[in-house]
């Protein structure tokens, strides 16, 4: 995997990205120590709040949670690349895991939570390393599924010459996996690996200042500063926060992220060039630094002779087991049905015997609260966001800076404005029930905008061309032009605005500032509510139900809309 | 440029091959078909596309597997991807992110050669087909020819006993293809490809003559060699020679002869009979271009199916010659087209004119159009849905081919204006048509 190309100056020993290199890569290798050194606390240090609101502590802070988050991102990466290999390798395998997938993507993050921190704590006990790997945990849910998703599609749609190819020169698994799998794989991830970055912030308030039942724990970071200025009322506080905040984002957009799409675009399958080429300062800064070069090159030759290597001699196929594979089949869906059956029973048992059915029917009936609410924030952000979208996505000059603006908007962790709307509330004395809605879709409608610009930015001008030749204006053009070429990219955006706007709904209802706490009778309040008081029977209840709405809503309005965009509206 | 050893390289016996159909019977691919390949022969399997000849590469080189019968490999059973045997593709199959030296290297590294080693035989490699100097490019940057002279490199570099050809030239231009073609044969000749034989599967009549020692007929529906053409031609073959013109069309002769004499062993043209006839996807422009070019001169109705070919730039002329003689449009014979008289009308008429044979031909004489327009006529409403007839085609034949023939017979009807068919509906009816 050739990282490094390009010529290296032979006269300098230092070039001038050489300067701008080494500083930051030591700085972050110590960064990193650092942060890590001072996460490995005894427990008792986090189990009191001892999150001080003082301006200078925030950098620290912003390490720790950032160090947090890579790791979560790290052990996604490690899931992605063994469950998606597992799903589309194994057709058994394939039957489970996707719809588990499937599932698992629908499920509120803090859901996981609130099981998992019991685990992790004891598994260090007195230390707060347990307390630390359940807020990464916390953080993985966030992050993992859709990578995986990724991985898996791009797996199974790998062109078959390509696969005739690697087959005929018998390349072995691993070879395979590292010479075609992957690189085929790796456009598609990295964009997922950034949306699930940005997805990871939103929680990163829950996740830092725990508290399931009894079990409290404030763990130093950006997110447990801003709970503890929320408590404390300290708007000033919050606002150092978000500054905060932001700069990281940039950071780590600039020298990890942007560089990295960069790459990735040479594993691009389509054989033309004349897109424009994005380009990143940083990855030029790593290909021109003649110390990276030198440092990196025996990692680079190691990473090539480790992946390329063929472990075991070419072996002829197996033949055929005994059990034939119809037998095998049945076997193995049968075993499917009886787990699914005790599951299902037992989950019944549980929850009918702890709570009852008539809990069971008003759940259903917030979830039904929460989905109006839901349906029409999202409707009413696409009527405002649809038009500016296009308007923007038709005009080169104005895509290029609004979409970045956009999709940063898109990763800012909206949570962290609903104070405000807290005390707007308050000042107006408006009904939480209608005015608390507002926030659900605030960080996820700009999923839509810059879908939208997109799917204008890419609208052929050929059809343009023959529009204005036409004289085709105003509403016709609406209707017959525009609206049908961006439908694809405007049902994307969707799916996962409204996706983000069930998983927003649980901190969204439920907004304090210092002793003020608003609630809007939802879904999201119930489970926020019996999270917070350990209610082990009802969160399961509350998630069950979630996870129920949203996989329905998917299937019977999103998935029909896609495959109907899919089939008429594709443009090729 | 005789050898002492004789090597049968490959040995096929009774290689049958079926595929299941949703409908109940399996469909055969592949029917009995026998084929030795011995060293220093180039052999070449000349078909129609999609007759199987492109499954039957695959069995060989061990990437798919025969239902029944023999496949050898140098005397050992085939089963799998062997070493000694290298494919190259039509659509190229470079890997996108990889340089030119990394995908020549590919074979290599598979085989675990070492470094050192890997970059010596590709450098190699490339310089013999001729692009030394872009050992550092992408694919991305290349042009068709470029690429497929890597897909060569790539194969050759692994020293094959045996070269697999998939239709190698069939997606470049003209001018590319001959180049490519030339170049092939002058390295075959001087003997610098370290291969022992060559196994090419292509459409192209012309070229099969121009590259093959043996040229095998192949007749589709069911797979089966036919005929076997010796080429005693010595390289270089000029395509003006008289003695390639005549094997050019004695081949195009044996294409069509075994077509239109019916033999009771062997189905006709057009895989199935009746309604589960599986029609090509040929448009209307196609069938009327074709019979323009033979009513007007030099051919005046009458023509040498090779010499329209080329004044064409066809090398797939044979199905729409064939689909005109389904339609009674044009006849076949001894590898001659000559228009009937309905065809030379059909040439001489207006477009409104033309609809109308079109239409009384395609009623007449495709089993499928008439059968679609009398379930039309019968219904009150005169619609039906069109997965009524797509399940009907599946009883005869595979998904894939219904889908074909459902949208070749939609195609001809819309034209004639003989039905017409709503796709987002998902009706056929008779609402504009006369």
């Amino acid at each position: 995997m050739q990282i490094i190309p390009g010529v290296i100056s032979r006269n300098a020993p230092l070039g001038r990205w050489d300067f701008v290199a080494i500083p930051l890569i030591f700085g972050a290798l110590v960064l990193t120590a650092y942060g890590l050194h001072g996460m490995d606390v005894p427990l008792t240090a986090v189990e009191q709040p001892a999150i001080s609101l003082d301006r200078s502590r925030l950098p620290l802070y912003a390490l720790y949670t950032t160090l947090r988050m890579f790791a979560a991102m790290f052990a996604s990466l490690l899931f992605t690349f063994s469950y998606g290999a597992l799903a589309a390798k194994s057709r058994r395998a394939e039957m489970v895991l996707v719809p588990v997938l499937d599932i698992l993507q629908s499920v509120p993050i803090l859901g996981f939570l609130s099981f998992t921190v019991v685990f992790f704590l004891s598994l260090f006990p007195g230390r707060a390393l347990g307390a630390e790997c359940a807020a990464v945990f916390a953080i993985f849910t966030s992050q993992a599924w859709n990578m995986a998703f990724s991985f898996y599609q791009s797996l199974r749609t790998i062109p078959d010459d390509l696969d005739e190819a690697s087959r005929s020169f018998r390349l072995s698994g691993w070879q395979r996996f590292w010479r075609l799998e992957v690189p085929f794989a790796m456009p598609g991830l990295v964009w997922n690996m950034m949306m699930s970055m940005s997805g990871g912030w939103f929680f990163v308030v829950a996740t830092e200042s725990i508290s399931v039942g009894k079990h409290e724990a404030m763990l130093p970071g950006l997110g447990s500063y801003v709970a503890t200025a929320i408590a404390a009322r300290d708007l000033g506080a919050v606002g150092w926060a978000l500054v905060t905040m932001l700069v990281v984002i940039m950071l780590y957009d600039q020298i990890v992220f942007r560089p990295l799409a960069v790459w990735s675009e040479k594993f691009r399958f389509e054989q033309t060039i004349g897109q424009a080429v994005p380009s990143s300062w940083s990855l030029r800064m790593l290909r021109s630094s003649r110390f990276v070069a030198v440092v990196w090159s025996p990692f680079a030759a190691l990473l090539r002779r480790v992946t390329t290597a063929r472990w075991l001699p070419p072996r002829r196929p197996r033949k055929r087991v005994l059990l034939s594979e119809p037998v095998l089949d049945r076997a193995w869906i049968g075993l499917l049905v009886a787990a699914c059956l005790v599951c299902a029973w037992l989950t019944i048992r549980f929850v009918g015997s702890e709570l009852g059915w008539g809990e069971v029917v008003r759940v259903f009936g917030l979830g039904c609260l929460t989905l109006i609410r839901v349906v029409v924030l999202i409707a009413l952000a696409s009527v405002v966001w649809v038009p500016i979208g296009v308007w923007v996505g038709l005009r080169p000059s104005w895509t290029k800076w609004v979409q970045p603006i956009a999709q940063f908007f898109a990763a800012f962790p909206a949570n962290l404005m609903f104070p405000l709307a807290v005390v707007a509330i308050m000042y107006f004395h408006a009904a939480p029930g209608i005015w608390l809605s507002p926030l659900m879709v605030l960080g996820t409608q700009w999923y839509i905008l810059f879908n939208v610009i997109a799917g204008a930015a890419t609208f052929p001008n050929d059809l343009r061309d023959v529009a204005t030749n036409m004289g085709v204006r105003g509403w016709l053009w609406w209707k017959r032009v525009i609206l049908p070429g961006i439908f694809p990219y405007y049902v994307t955006g969707g799916i996962t605005a409204s996706g983000g706007s069930w998983n927003a709904s649980i901190v969204s209802e439920t907004v304090s500032w210092g002793d003020t706490h608003l609630t809007a009778a939802g879904l999201g309040s119930y489970i926020a509510a019996a999270t917070d008081a350990g209610d082990y029977p009802r969160v399961v209840l509350g998630i069950a139900v979630m996870s129920v709405f949203v996989t329905a809503f998917n299937r019977l309005v999103w998935r029909p809309l896609y495959a109907y965009a899919e089939r008429r509206l594709r443009i090729i | 440029m005789s050898y002492v050893l004789d090597e049968t390289i490959i040995d096929l016996k009774g290689v049958f091959k079926a595929f299941p159909t949703p409908g109940g019977q399996p469909r055969t691919v592949l029917d009995d078909v026998d084929l030795t390949l011995k060293s220093r022969e180039i052999v070449g399997l000349l078909g129609r596309s999609g007759s199987g000849k492109s499954t039957l590469l695959r069995i060989i080189a061990g990437l798919g597997e025969a239902t029944s019968g023999d496949v050898l490999y140098r005397g050992e059973p085939v089963d799998g991807p062997a070493d000694g045997i290298a494919m190259v593709f039509q659509s190229f199959a470079l890997f996108p992110w990889l340089t030119v030296l990394q995908n020549v290297e590919l074979g290599l590294e598979a085989q675990g050669v070492a470094p050192r080693e890997r970059r010596e035989r590709a450098l190699k490699a490339i310089d013999l087909i001729g692009l030394d100097g872009f050992e550092s490019a992408y694919p991305k940057e290349l042009s068709g020819g470029m690429r497929q002279r890597i897909g060569f490199a790539r194969a050759l570099v692994t020293r094959p006993n045996l070269l697999l050809l998939d239709e190698p030239f069939s997606a470049l231009d003209v001018l590319t293809a001959e180049t490519l073609r030339t170049d092939f044969l002058d390295l075959w000749c001087e003997g610098r490809m370290p291969i022992k034989a060559v196994l090419i599967v292509t459409h192209n009549i012309e070229e099969a003559v121009l590259m093959c020692d043996r040229i095998l007929v192949f007749s589709s529906n069911p797979g089966r060699v036919v005929a076997e053409v010796r080429v005693d031609l010595p390289y270089p073959r000029n395509r003006q020679d008289p003695a390639f013109r005549t094997l050019v069309d004695t081949i195009y002769a044996r294409m069509t002869t075994s077509s239109s004499e019916p033999r009771k062993d062997s189905p006709g043209l057009f895989p199935g009979t009746g309604i589960g006839m599986v029609l090509p996807a040929i448009s209307t422009n196609l069938l009327s271009g074709l019979i323009e070019a033979i009513a007007a001169p030099p051919f005046k109705g009458k023509a040498d199916l090779p010499d329209v070919a080329r004044s064409l730039q066809l090398d797939n002329i044979l199905p729409i010659a064939e689909t005109l003689q389904l339609l009674r449009l044009a006849d076949l014979a001894e590898g001659d087209i000559r228009l009937t008289p309905a065809g030379q009308r059909f040439a001489d008429a207006e477009l409104e004119h033309r609809k109308e044979i079109f239409r009384q031909h395609l009623l007449a004489y495709v089993p499928l159009a008439a059968h679609i327009r009398r379930v039309l006529d019968d219904r009150p409403g005169h619609r039906a849905p069109t997965t009524r007839f797509q399940e009907e085609l599946e009883d005869y034949m595979g998904e894939d081919d219904a889908k074909q023939t459902l949208r070749a017979i939609v195609s001809w009807g819309r034209y004639a204006e003989a039905f017409a068919n709503d796709q987002e509906a998902g009706t056929f009816s008779l609402e504009d048509p006369r």
